[in-house]
């Protein structure tokens, strides 16, 4: 017992050299899971205060920009209105399901493998986590943590991230996921080879998750080939939304979600 | 002592904030960011606590960690280059280190460089082994490591001739 201590407090540099490094791998591993990085994450009071205070400086370099991307959304808005007669009332974004809450983004990155954005919106806004989040544009991506102020949202530029999506011509569904490496294209899984599909096809949600209503716009076809089995399509797709570069956005909120989830558990 | 004491602390803070709100919005060329803070490892002084110094640096890692929500990958790299760090201390300035009278300021350049360079070279190489993690990917984790490292030694040197305060 005496030479163990001894051991140790000879090696006292090493043995905490080793315990830290540790430490930080359990915390990496972690966060290469789904849902498991539950300490070290920035929708905490500390750096969500932090990255707010200067996000007030950074905030005006794209007013230009933003400005264009609202006038875009308000007329496409007003067309909608003025042609509310001629619409069918089924639309799944007119029932009331679906709440919208417009959020400020307070962190952004796309540069690595795993990327995760932080916005301005949390528990007090009754955000919870599997929200989703979009812009006028498309989606953006899905409420993982939320805190009291703040919450992190999975971008669908991130490994994990796993979307349900729909071609809009057909109706074949399949599954959005990222290889990590380009911020602009994505890549659609699981569509069957018989489906006929073309370059600049659009691609949108498919609704059949809780997260997203139906409809909402992802991309458009830029390639595809056939997997190594050669029985389903992997399809490169471009996506509608520049991620490089968001500052609004709206957290999608569904109202119905208990009564779905009570519906799936007595399925199961 | 305190001053020095002073100037660690607000080195630390000041670092992982440059890292954080400036140095990863850049993505120049789409995904090289420097990683700036590790500056304070490198600039750490050579007389120290080698306890307290290693916990500092695995501190570091973790705050930029928590900002950037890269679970423990900043962590594990600055620690690891705040322990093997007296090895290369010795490889670069030689017989100075051996009478712990090194003083970063007063290096010549070339040793300097070749200090940083390691250093950062390892830092970078091991953040993004572990970003990346895949070992199909040893291409990328290359490409990433190499471009990174030349912009944060570029900035680290820019930045510590620009504080050093020479006095001849």
């Amino acid at each position: 017992m005496q030479q163990l201590f001894n051991f140790f407090i000879r090696n006292k540099t090493f043995v905490l050299f080793l315990l830290l490094l540790s430490c930080a791998l359990s915390l990496t591993i972690r966060s290469h899971e789904y849902h498991r990085s539950k300490f070290i994450h920035s929708s905490n009071q500390i750096t969500g205060s932090i990255y707010g205070a200067f996000h007030g400086i950074t905030q005006y370099f794209n007013l230009k920009k933003e400005n264009k991307l609202l006038l875009e959304e308000n007329s496409q808005l007003k067309i909608l209105v003025f042609n509310r007669g001629n619409l069918p009332k089924t639309d799944s974004l007119l029932e009331s399901t679906y709440n919208l809450l417009s959020s400020q983004v307070y962190k952004n990155s796309f540069a690595v493998p795993n990327n995760y954005l932080t916005l301005n919106k949390g528990q007090n806004d009754l955000i919870k986590e599997e929200d989703g989040v979009i812009t006028s544009k498309g989606i953006v991506g899905i409420i993982d943590k939320t805190s009291k102020n703040y919450s992190r949202v999975l971008s669908i530029l991130n490994t994990n991230s796993r979307v349900n999506v729909k071609l809009k011509k057909t109706n074949h569904f399949g599954i959005l996921s990222w290889d990590g490496k380009s911020p602009e294209i994505t890549q659609l899984k699981d569509v069957q080879d018989l489906v006929k599909i073309a370059v600049g096809d659009t691609v949108v949600t498919s609704g059949y998750s809780s997260t997203f209503p139906a409809n909402i716009p992802v991309g458009s076809i830029k390639s595809y080939r056939l997997n190594d089995t050669e029985d389903l399509y992997i399809i490169d797709i471009k996506l509608f939304n520049d991620m490089t570069n968001l500052e609004h956005v709206y957290i999608v909120k569904n109202t119905d979600i208990n009564e779905l989830k009570a519906l799936n558990i007595s399925d199961e | 002592m305190n001053n020095l004491v002073f100037i660690n602390i607000s080195r630390f803070v000041g670092l992982v904030l440059l890292q954080v709100i400036v140095c990863n919005n850049i993505n120049f060329l789409g995904y090289i960011n420097p990683n700036i803070y590790v500056l304070f490892v490198l600039l750490y002084p050579v007389a120290n606590n080698r306890l307290l110094f290693i916990f500092l640096s695995f501190l570091l890692g973790l705050s930029v960690d928590m900002f950037l929500d890269s679970g423990g990958t900043h962590a594990a790299a600055s620690v690891t280059i705040a322990y093997i760090r007296p090895l290369f201390l010795k490889f670069s300035f030689g017989a100075i280190y051996e009478y712990h009278a090194v003083k970063f300021s007063k290096t010549d350049l070339t040793q300097r460089l070749i200090y940083f360079l390691i250093l950062i070279f390892i830092h970078h190489f091991i953040l993004f082994s572990l970003v990346v993690f895949d070992q199909n990917e040893l291409l990328l984790i290359f490409k990433h490591t190499f471009y990174s490292s030349m912009f944060t030694l570029l900035l680290c040197l820019l930045l510590s001739s620009l504080f050093s305060n020479k006095e001849k």
